[in-house]
């Protein structure tokens, strides 16, 4: 109990470090948008892959729940877009991406903790946290609700080839489903989830790689710690943000 | 100068440093020098304030390092190169991008002033056509080199190495160490070089201070060195099997 009070509270003292006034902003924007490209882009991949199973999943699994025939078919779709606008794309994309970035970020700046390479941008001045952390920061609550998007539409479609070409819905009747009762808050709150997350992972996961002491050991450590935190600590705010968004 | 004054650090409750007080002249390659583990990078990561020390002075000239604030400390590392025990070079940037940091970071000098400056700094330590290669491609010698350059970047008035010749062959050792002691003089600079290295000691040890377990044990210059009667001392120096035969040489 008491180790976790230090660490959220050395946790909260690194988030005030990482915002307090960054001096030049011009390497910010450099440093952001490098971030974008190798955090961002390497991963719509994975998620595109991932969301299309998981699409072709649940119209799968969601058909044969409903096959008793006083449920019309159309409900397979609304059932589709429903789970996975709500639920399943916010939150797979974070847990791939805290499991992708998440080791990622912690030995990237733990590695630079132990080569004393932090240490030498704050001898040039530099906070070396905001430096570090902030552009990761910026660039993945940029790119994080563009992935979880992009994950809703590849899922969507996904269930829509499954369904088809199993024959458990017509391309029709799947259309009207996703169409039918649609309430485009869901949207919104999956996004708002899609920001919390993105930060969670960024902080949680630098934390994890700023603070290491000793050597390549316990870099490697650290990263697989910012893997299991950030994906704890995301789940718990799923629920949380859940609560207070949709009651 | 730098003049530490009594100086305490313990790490949770345990003390690395104990009332350390040492002068480090202007013009001179001063050392420190100790086993590993004795508090060396401590030592020198508190007197350029990277460690808070717990109580004690440490002066640059008439400033008080020590009590000043944020800003005034970073106004004051401008004039300070630090050489970190594994060179700490930018793994993302270029040998050119990591000599020009600093200048990026503190000055507002044109592109090609930079790079100028870069070359000349560069030129200096004998790095030449490596100016697009990463840290990753160069030899570790080569490293020290670059990060030498970038400590000098700016022309400070201050230098501070850890270890500048951990993991060099002998030779390149002895170079890198002349190197220091030429630049200290060319630009009459404040040099603070830790080191556990005797070959260093014998060759630039102008000014040495010998520490073990946090305490100071002796000071004085690589002439006195060898016929300290520091207990410690003659242990520490006796140690090494390499000295051990210059001083019969010597004797
Ligand atoms: N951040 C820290 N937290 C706790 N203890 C530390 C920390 N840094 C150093 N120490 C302890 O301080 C002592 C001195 O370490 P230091 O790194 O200064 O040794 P050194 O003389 O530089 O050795 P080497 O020649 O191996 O570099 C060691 O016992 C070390 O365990
Ligand atoms: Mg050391």
């Amino acid at each position: 109990m008491e180790k976790f009070l230090s660490s959220l509270g050395r946790y909260v003292l690194l988030l005030k470090k990482i915002f307090s006034k960054p001096e030049k902003i011009g390497i910010y924007y450099k440093q952001t948008l490098w971030e974008v490209v190798s955090l961002g882009i390497g991963s719509i991949g994975i998620i595109a892959i991932v969301s299309f199973i998981m699409g072709a999943v649940i119209t799968l699994q969601t058909a044969y729940n409903t096959e008793n025939p006083i449920y019309p078919t159309y409900l397979i779709g609304l059932g589709t877009r429903d789970s996975i606008i709500l639920e399943f794309s916010s939150t797979i994309t974070a847990l791939i991406l805290a499991g992708k970035m998440g080791s990622n970020i912690a030995s990237e700046i733990g590695t630079m903790r132990i080569t004393e390479q932090i240490d030498a941008l704050e001898m040039m001045g530099v906070n070396s946290a905001s430096y570090l952390i902030l552009p990761k920061i910026v660039a993945t609550l940029m790119f994080n609700p563009i992935l979880t998007i992009l994950s809703m539409v590849v899922g969507i479609a996904g269930g829509a080839i499954a369904g088809v070409t199993t024959g458990v819905i017509s391309l029709q009747d799947y259309i009207y489903g996703i169409q039918y009762a649609f309430i485009p808050y869901y949207v919104t709150y999956s996004l708002i989830k899609s920001l919390f997350f993105a930060f969670i992972i960024t902080t949680v996961s630098s934390y994890q790689g700023y603070y290491v002491e000793g050597g390549a050991l316990e870099v490697g450590r650290s990263s697989t710690r910012a893997v299991v935190f950030s994906s704890l600590v995301l789940l718990l705010f799923n629920v949380i943000l859940t609560q207070l968004l949709l009651s | 100068m730098i003049r530490v004054v009594n100086i305490n650090k313990s790490f949770s409750g345990v003390n690395v440093l104990e009332n350390i007080s040492v002068t480090f002249k202007k013009g001179k390659t001063n050392l420190i020098i100790g086993q590993s583990g004795s508090g060396k990078t401590v030592l020198l990561k508190s007197i350029i304030g990277l460690h808070d020390i717990d109580d004690g002075e440490i002066w640059y000239e008439d400033t008080l390092f020590n009590g000043l604030d944020f800003e005034g400390k970073k106004a004051l590392r401008q004039n300070m190169g630090v050489l970190f025990q594994g060179s700490a070079l930018f793994d993302s940037l270029t040998v050119e991008q990591n000599v020009m940091f600093p200048m990026d970071m503190f000055t507002n000098k044109s592109m090609e002033e930079k790079r100028e400056q870069v070359n000349l700094c560069l030129k200096r330590v004998n790095i030449v056509n490596a100016n697009e290669l990463f840290p990753s491609e160069l030899s570790g010698g080569m490293r020290k080199r670059v990060a030498i350059a970038r400590a000098i970047v700016l022309n400070p008035s201050y230098l501070l190495c850890d270890e500048p010749n951990s993991g060099l062959d002998p030779k390149n050792s002895i170079l890198i160490d002349g190197l220091i002691k030429e630049l200290t003089e060319e630009y009459e600079m404040t040099t603070v070089v830790n080191t556990h290295d005797m070959n260093s000691v014998m060759e630039i040890g102008e000014n040495v201070v010998f520490i073990h377990n946090g305490k100071k044990y002796w000071e004085g210059s690589n002439k006195d060195i060898l016929k300290s009667d520091c207990d410690t001392l003659n242990d520490f120096i006796f140690a090494n099997s390499l000295a051990k035969q210059l001083i019969v040489r010597r004797n």
